[in-house]
């Protein structure tokens, strides 16, 4: 996942990056493994500055589904702060830009949930649920969504 | 002007990384790894 330039770019853009060793760094590893009830490596967090935990990447994933997973955290983080115009910007991206990864459907979801909460118009919601029926039928967030119809 | 690194510049102090963060308005990807350093 690390090696991609890709990667590496968007890490170095919007993260400071913090790594704990399960071996070299035993001690530290098992305090914040407990703090975040982190039980498989590679476990990958997005962390807000106050501390709490946006999102989770449990195991390998591939470039593109990693860079999805990493922009559906931020997406995900500034939802949680009430900031739905910029969730639902990173929410729009994932799925333009990482249309085919397990991210798409998810952010595809509360991208139509971020412009709801902003603008208060339940179109936002039917209109998520009409792409829903053209695009990921057959996932979860597409059953979740077809409440919405 | 901005420096292009090639590689990821790990920290390993999430305390620190989360003042960091604080002033640089940005967030902290905490890695669990196994992975050989």
């Amino acid at each position: 996942m690390y090696t991609d330039p890709r990667v590496v770019r968007f890490i170095n853009d919007h993260f400071v990056p913090v790594r704990v060793h399960v071996g070299d760094q035993a001690d530290e590893f098992k305090r914040l493994s407990a703090k975040y009830s982190a039980q498989w490596t590679p476990t990958i967090l997005v962390i807000d500055s106050t501390g709490e935990e946006r999102h989770r990447v449990e195991g390998f994933l591939p470039a593109n589904d990693f860079l999805a997973q990493l922009e559906l955290g931020l997406g995900r983080s500034a939802f949680a702060r009430s900031d739905f115009t910029e969730a639902e910007r990173w929410f729009r991206e994932v799925v333009a830009q990482y249309t085919d990864t397990d991210a798409a459907p998810e952010a595809l979801y509360w991208a139509g949930v971020a412009r709801y909460k902003a603008t208060g118009d339940a179109a936002a919601l039917r209109e998520t649920a009409q792409q829903f029926r053209q695009r990921y039928q057959g996932t979860s967030w597409a059953k979740k969504a077809s409440v919405w119809n | 002007m901005a420096v292009e690194h090639k590689d990821i510049v790990w920290t390993h102090n999430l305390e620190r990384a989360l003042d960091e963060a604080k002033s640089r308005q940005r967030h902290v990807l905490l890695d669990f790894s196994a992975a050989p350093m």
